[in-house]
């Protein structure tokens, strides 16, 4: 360009400037960064006019500052018509939880669930009997309708696919005889299967009307968000409760596995499911991408064979599944005839990041897992570019991925009592809305089953998020003494336990359970003491009123105690120490053992002196608040009359549960010794423990809570935690815990 | 722009000389810059040889400028928006192609005026300015291309926030004409006021065919789940007002309702509240009498007392946002910035980026119905959790809604998100406010898992040449039952290890890795020989620990797979006087550290410290030869959050007959050394992730009154 086109084209620029300074339009950015911009743009192929820039005149905002004025306040319809009107309009497929619920019923009683009673000669599956008896137990159930707030069909609802054996027929008129049925107003359906061939559609056969459905291999399509539950598919042998533990075992670092993705399947000739499976040779290579399919279906698949089929079928037939699906890191997941395959929950279990791939699928329990943290998501469209994507998943993204595969499959899926659950638990959650749980109350340790909100919203309130919100637990305790006998002396063990327990620098308050049938003692025959001391009268005078979880516990932690229990202050001191770096777990002194009776093959108990131990009794233990309230209200009544008939064995359930929640042993502290002042001769009166029938009703207990919990919590350790310097040759005076040295 | 800077400077010099004389000079220039700004409107379409004047003026061009374009009363009008769509269904995923980044791009269509056949245009606004802000910051953005055929997302630039301001039936017809509109295939619009008078749908009423929407205020029964993005209604006084954050806490209200359109019957309601409650609820309405001049959007009344808004909001533990007309309210984004909590009422509303951000952690919502019951639903909250919940509303503020940078940049992360899921971000980072992403933890290896004993361990011992004490080591570790496998990194260069006849007999494997270069860090790194997950670090001169001892520290290490379990312990201090940290090894009750000259740990953390080390510490630790122990200690107590376990009794490690040698005055350099690298390590981290305990872990019948040979681990501390 000439140098007088350019000066003028640069002068009347300036001038432009100038001339908008003058008008006041615009501020002109002078702090504005370098030229980088336009040399970006040299660079990557700029298209003359293309780029979009900043308009700096002044411009109109998007809405005028009362923009609130056309929406003045008494022109529209009165809300509550509004929500009225909606309820009549958004039925059918628009169903929403405002629209087509009726949430007065929840309001009297809470979330009650009822199950219509069986009819004699009505055909059930099996996991359909499952499912009712896992509600039929919960805490959630309810044996009258008219304290129920969601109603569940005793009619088998969950294969409705016509061909086969299981389906059930005149549901339609038996659902419309049922007089509790409402129109379907609160009632949930499960459902596995829909449809049937060649399209598998979702239609279930009958009109549900306004009832949610709990459906497998649900479609984005058909789901009603906040309304119906996506849930996995099952198979019928899928264990009613317990469940089986997931495959991993070890970190192995390099995370990766023999394969780094497989897949092992029907390839269906005929009928619907298939356009993504019959491009699966493309990425197989035999190598780390082993991609199997078999023609071998139905009766008739020679008749439809393909090109493919034979070479297909003998590659097939060279891989073991149980083999692939241990020692893969990804596992393909594709849609079958339905959406959803057993091979979700297989993968799942066995630690192998499930990649999915099946478009429109609603994920199970979608609206409140986030299965991105243990799921790949794949687009059946980009078929070809799964195995780069999933070779571009970084390391440490594998060992997250499959840790929440683990838990996840523990905490939602390796029963059908947890799925049951699970499913009524999401719609708890909607019910009581501002009581509900957060999204990391699901997705991470121990789960939304273990968390209750109705105990607390604030997550800082339970054992398990300390370190995921960076927040520690309150530095002081709530001491809790479980008392029985009448106060005769002074000197009676009670009396020196609650002084030195208050002595403690971390005592907040101490918490006596007057459990004794003798009328509560007069306030000055109490020790005096630094710390309050508050007497309650135990509840019916049952064992578990220790375990309540009293509004008067103004701390995190617990220690409990038993009235004979002898601990000296130090004592105390350090176990509440060490039960800050172990919020989660019961932290104490009396330890006992589990082990299995090979020659009676039961649990067995001992409290005998052996090099592991796998419970920590509640007679001198400290542990989370949290978990009183677990006690009261997520153990089943069955358990805790057990417990108080016995007056027995409420420390044993206390740590089956903790174990059930944290996976994780107790942690015993120092040495081992009698707590029991009754053990050294001047036995108090009453003692439990005294009596013989005591220890056999242990036995008992043990393998009675084993049997409801579905497995055994359990775990052992072979450690005790010690002060850093115990029993070490230096001098006492450097120690900060002498006395626990003392026996 | 060094260009725009040079002359703008020049400018205002310029104006004081303006007089009479110079008028016709003036007269000229003026055309002069009439010409120009048509010349650079041309210059547009020009080679770029002339880009240095010309894109500057480009800058400040005029929306007015912007190209007319007249539509056809024929044209073509899309369909209404296909309510079924889905990512999987409406959205064409070829178009983002795979990408390394994995990272969208978009494209903004030119500004064009469109007008209809009797020149009327099809918005009463055209551009807004918070329109021009989102289409700015995109283009800031690494979303943006301007190669249209590379494009994965094509946002118009057609303004539809405020649906007041458009001609329906026109602006579709305008969208068609996008040159890649294709029925609307991966565009993006952006609403924020949907609907109109006198039913208010809660999505744009605009047919768009299968285009994304980005829309304020939908329900649950027009958002499209997985498709289309739920944003907040942008509040101008995010950019008008400044309110400093306040520190979390109780507030002189519990509760605030500052909405100036609330229906009668909710505000007949509010009213019975604040009668049964009195004093902690204060009910702000408009001012009818305010003197001119004042703006009315920024005071709010009550009985004649007038209010500063948004100011007062902080004032307030809980604010009511309602819903008006529509679901969406600006109001939201004020009762957040003000850090109050807002309580939402807004039956069947789908909340801001509610696909990724956990509402439950920043606010209470409360069904319509239930606005009565309120106050007691409010009451029952614990304190600490209001408190988080202020602190979390302010948060979400600051990232989503204070800009329309913020809300663009959201909204276009949401899309990326989904159409690369294995690459998203994780709740953690959408939902942690900085203060707790600094202080919160997330270990990979977060599982409660106790690997099974079988597979054992492997020990690395790292050598130079005491070849004789080496050979001690390894029979002694060899008596160990878990032992699976002896790594030696031999870390001499010069010399050749001993041959393979003279080493021991064990009966494990025994490898001798041969190392590049003499560095602390090859004892650190995740050699493929190690096949057990355990990993046992021991030094060539540590003979002094029994067979008991190391196994008894495996079994401790299998219930603490994620942490050091190790033998000698140390303490980190803070040194009042210095003002800095201080490394401490004398008997303490304390632990902070455990040594790697024997220790047990996850191979995982190998792989950590050799690749994962943050700052310059592996180097710098390579260059001074030492504290690679408190390298490790720091890398894994900042990823796990938890402290070591140190086992059994202190006691002498190494053989009695070589400490002596060091004298004292060496101890000492070597303590201000390791003090140094604490220092040094803290302030590369930025924060201090040593835990102190105060335990250690002994086995369960330690020194108990027991017969020795009944006790798994009788030898312990015996030597």
């Amino acid at each position: 360009m000439q140098a007088k086109k350019r000066y003028l084209t640069l002068f009347s620029a300036g001038a432009c400037l100038i001339l908008l300074f003058c008008f006041g339009g615009i501020q002109v950015p002078l702090s504005r960064k370098g030229p980088s911009r336009r040399d970006d743009r040299s660079l990557a192929g700029y298209h003359p006019g293309a780029r979009w820039r900043r308009f700096s005149a002044s411009l109109q905002p998007f809405s005028p500052w009362e923009h609130d004025q056309s929406d003045s306040p008494n022109e529209h319809i009165s809300p509550r018509q509004k929500r009225d009107a909606n309820s009549g309009v958004y039925t059918g497929k628009r169903c929403r939880m405002e629209s087509c619920f009726d949430f007065s019923l929840c309001q009297r009683n809470g979330f009650k669930v009822y199950v219509y009673p069986q009819q004699k000669g009505e055909k059930m599956s099996e996991s359909y009997q499952n499912i009712l008896s896992s509600i039929e137990g919960s805490m959630l159930y309810t044996p009258d309708p008219g304290q129920a707030c969601l109603f569940v069909l005793s009619l088998d609802t969950l294969d409705r696919d016509q061909l086969s054996p299981q389906y059930v027929h005149n549901l339609k008129a038996k659902v419309q005889s049922l007089h509790l049925w409402n129109g379907g107003k609160n009632h949930i359906i499960f459902n596995l299967y829909s449809g049937t061939w060649p399209d598998y559609t979702e239609d279930l056969g009958f009109d549900i009307g306004l009832a949610m459905l709990a459906k497998a291999s649900i479609s984005t399509e058909n789901f009603r968000p906040n309304f119906d539950v996506s849930i996995p598919l099952f198979s019928k042998d899928h264990p009613r409760t317990g469940g089986e533990r997931g495959y991993l075992k070890h970190n192995t670092i390099p995370p990766y596995r023999k394969y780094m993705l497989v897949f092992k399947g029907k390839r269906y000739l005929t009928g619907i499911g298939s356009d993504t499976r019959n491009a699966l040779y493309h990425v197989h290579n035999s190598e780390d991408v082993v991609l199997l399919t078999t023609c071998k279906h139905g009766k008739d698949w020679q008749k439809h064979k393909d090109a493919r089929c034979d070479k297909d079928n003998a590659e097939y037939d060279k891989y073991d599944y149980r083999e692939m699906l241990y020692n893969s890191t990804f596992c393909l997941v594709p849609r079958g005839r339905r959406l959803g395959s057993f091979r979700f929950l297989e993968a799942l279990q066995a630690a192998c990041v499930p990649v999915m791939l099946s478009n429109g699928w609603e994920l199970p329990f979608s609206e409140i897992i986030d299965w991105n943290t243990a799921a790949v998501i794949g687009d059946e469209r980009l078929l070809l570019q799964i195995p780069s994507t999933v070779r571009s998943i970084h390391q440490d993204k594998i060992l997250s991925l499959r840790h929440q595969t683990q838990f996840l499959w523990e905490a939602y899926f390796n029963s059908v009592e947890k799925i049951v659950l699970t499913t009524l638990e999401i719609i708890q959650d909607r019910v009581l809305q501002h009581t509900s749980r957060s999204n990391l109350m699901w997705n991470s340790l121990p789960g939304g089953l273990f968390t209750l909100p109705q105990y607390s919203t604030y997550l800082g309130d339970f054992p398990f998020y300390y370190a995921k919100l960076g927040v520690k637990p309150y530095t002081k305790f709530t001491a809790i003494v479980h008392v029985v006998s009448p106060l005769v002396s002074q000197s009676q063990p009670v009396m020196k336990l609650l002084v030195v327990v208050a002595k403690s620098q971390y005592c907040a308050q101490v918490i006596v359970v007057w459990n004794c049938d003798k009328p509560l003692p007069a306030k000055h025959r109490w020790p005096v003491t630094s710390v309050p001391v508050i007497v309650i009268e135990g509840e019916s005078k049952v064992i578990s009123s220790r375990f309540l979880p009293y509004d008067t516990i103004p701390t995190d932690a617990v220690l409990s105690l038993d009235e004979d229990t002898v601990l000296s202050t130090t004592e105390v001191d350090f176990a509440f120490t060490v039960w800050q770096s172990f919020p989660d777990r019961i932290v104490g002194y009396p330890a006992r053992s589990h082990f299995w009776d090979i020659n009676k093959e039961r649990w067995g108990y001992t409290s005998k002196w052996t090099n592991e131990y796998s419970m920590v009794l509640t007679g001198a233990a400290i542990y989370h608040k949290y978990y009183h309230y677990l006690y009261t209200t997520y153990l089943p009544a069955s358990l805790k009359t057990m417990v108080d008939q016995m007056s027995n064995c409420e420390d044993i359930l206390m740590n089956f549960l903790v174990s059930s929640v944290s996976k994780l042993p107790p942690i015993k502290v120092t040495q081992k010794k009698q707590y029991k002042e009754t053990m050294m001769g001047q036995s108090s009166r009453a003692s439990r423990w005294a009596d013989p029938d005591h220890f056999a009703q242990r036995q008992t207990c043990m393998n009675k809570f084993a049997s409801w919990f579905g497995t055994m919590p359990l775990v052992h350790s072979q450690m005790r935690l010690d002060p850093v310097l115990f029993k070490d040759q230096v001098s006492i005076l450097r120690k900060k815990y002498r006395d626990i040295e003392r026996l | 722009m060094y260009a725009s800077g040079k002359y703008s400077s020049r400018g205002p010099a310029l104006i004081p000389r303006m007089k009479t004389k110079h008028r016709i000079y003036y007269i000229t220039l003026f055309s002069v810059v009439l010409l120009g700004l048509i010349a650079t409107g041309m210059f547009q379409f020009w080679p770029h040889s002339i880009e240095s004047a010309a894109d500057w003026t480009l800058d400040k061009r005029s929306v007015h400028d912007a190209p007319l374009v007249r539509l056809p009363v024929s044209s073509p009008i899309p369909e209404r928006g296909d309510l079924s769509c889905r990512m999987h269904t409406c959205f064409d995923v070829y178009r983002c192609g795979y990408n390394p980044k994995n990272r969208i791009k978009v494209y903004i269509y030119p500004l064009q005026k469109f007008v209809d056949e009797l020149g009327v245009p099809i918005s009463s606004t055209g551009l807004s300015r918070e329109y021009n802000d989102l289409l700015s910051a995109i283009s800031d953005s690494d979303f943006y291309t301007d190669d249209v055929t590379r494009a994965c997302l094509f946002i118009p630039s057609i303004d539809v926030l405020n649906q007041n301001s458009l001609r329906i039936r026109e602006t579709a017809q305008a969208l068609t004409m996008l040159p890649r509109w294709d029925k609307g295939m991966n565009h993006l619009l952006f609403n924020m006021l949907p609907g109109g008078p006198p039913d208010y749908n809660t999505a744009l009423d605009v047919p768009r065919d299968r285009a994304l929407l980005a829309g304020g205020g939908f329900s649950t029964w027009t958002y499209r789940q997985g498709y289309d993005v739920s944003i907040p209604v942008y509040s101008p006084l995010s950019a008008d007002v400044e309110l400093p954050e306040r520190q979390p806490g109780p507030r002189r209200y519990f509760i605030l309702s500052s909405q100036t359109a609330i229906h009668r019957e909710y505000r007949a309601e509010l009213e019975r509240l604040k009668e049964e409650n009195g004093e902690a609820l204060l009910l702000l309405d408009k001012c009818s009498n305010l003197s001119q001049g004042v703006a009315s959007a920024r005071k709010r009344c009550y009985k004649g007392q007038v209010y500063d808004y948004p100011q007062i909001l902080q004032e307030s533990s809980f604010c009511v946002v309602l819903r008006g007309a529509r679901l969406g309210q600006a109001a939201l984004s004020d009762v957040l910035q003000a850090g109050c909590v807002p309580v939402i009422l807004a039956d069947s509303y789908i909340l801001p980026f509610s696909e990724v951000l956990d509402w439950k952690r920043a606010s209470v919502v409360i069904p319509e119905e239930k606005l009565s019951e309120m106050y007691t639903i409010l009451k029952s909250i614990p304190h600490r959790q209001v408190e988080e919940m202020q602190r979390q509303a302010r948060w979400f503020w600051e990232a989503y809604f204070s800009s329309m940078k913020a809300i663009g940049l959201t909204t276009l992360q949401i899309i990326n998100d989904r159409i690369y899921p294995y690459a998203a971000r994780t709740y953690e980072q959408w939902n942690n406010p900085p203060v707790v992403k600094w202080s919160s933890v997330n270990s990979p290896l977060f599982l409660p898992l106790i690997p099974p004993r079988a597979p054992g361990f492997t020990a690395v011992v790292l050598t130079y040449d005491r070849v004789e004490s080496l050979f001690r080591v390894i029979t002694e570790i060899s008596k160990v039952p878990s032992l699976a496998k002896l790594l030696v990194v031999w870390n001499n260069q010069n010399k050749s290890p001993p041959e393979e006849s003279l080493w021991p007999k064990i009966g494990v494997p025994l490898k001798v890795v041969r190392t590049k270069e003499n560095k602390l860090s090859n004892r650190f790194f995740p050699y493929d020989e190690i096949e057990t997950e355990a990993v046992l670090a021991i030094d060539d001169d540590i003979i002094m620990l029994t067979s008991d001892e190391l196994q008894f520290g495996y079994e401790v290490w299998r219930e603490f797979p994620d942490r050091l379990v190790g033998y000698p312990g140390r303490l980190h201090l803070w040194d009042h006087e210095m003002g800095k940290w201080k490394y401490e090894s004398e008997w303490t009750n304390e632990v902070s550290m455990v040594l790697t000259g024997a220790a047990f740990y996850h191979k995982y953390f190998n792989y950590l410290y050799t690749y994962k080390m943050p700052g310059d510490i592996k180097n710098w630790v390579d260059a001074h030869m030492n504290c690679e122990d408190i390298a490790m200690n720091f890398l894994v107590a900042n990823i796990t959050g938890k402290a070591p376990i140190k086992v059994t009794p202190r006691k002498k490690f190494k053989c009695p007959e070589c400490t002596a040698i060091d004298g004292l005055s060496l101890d000492q350099t070597h303590m201000v050394e390791r003090s140094e690298c604490i220092n040094k390590f803290a302030s590369v981290f930025g924060t201090m992730p040593l835990k102190v305990v105060e335990h250690r872990a002994d086995p369960v019948l330690y020194k108990d009154d027991f017969p020795e040979k009944l006790k798994s681990f009788p030898n312990i501390g015996s030597l």
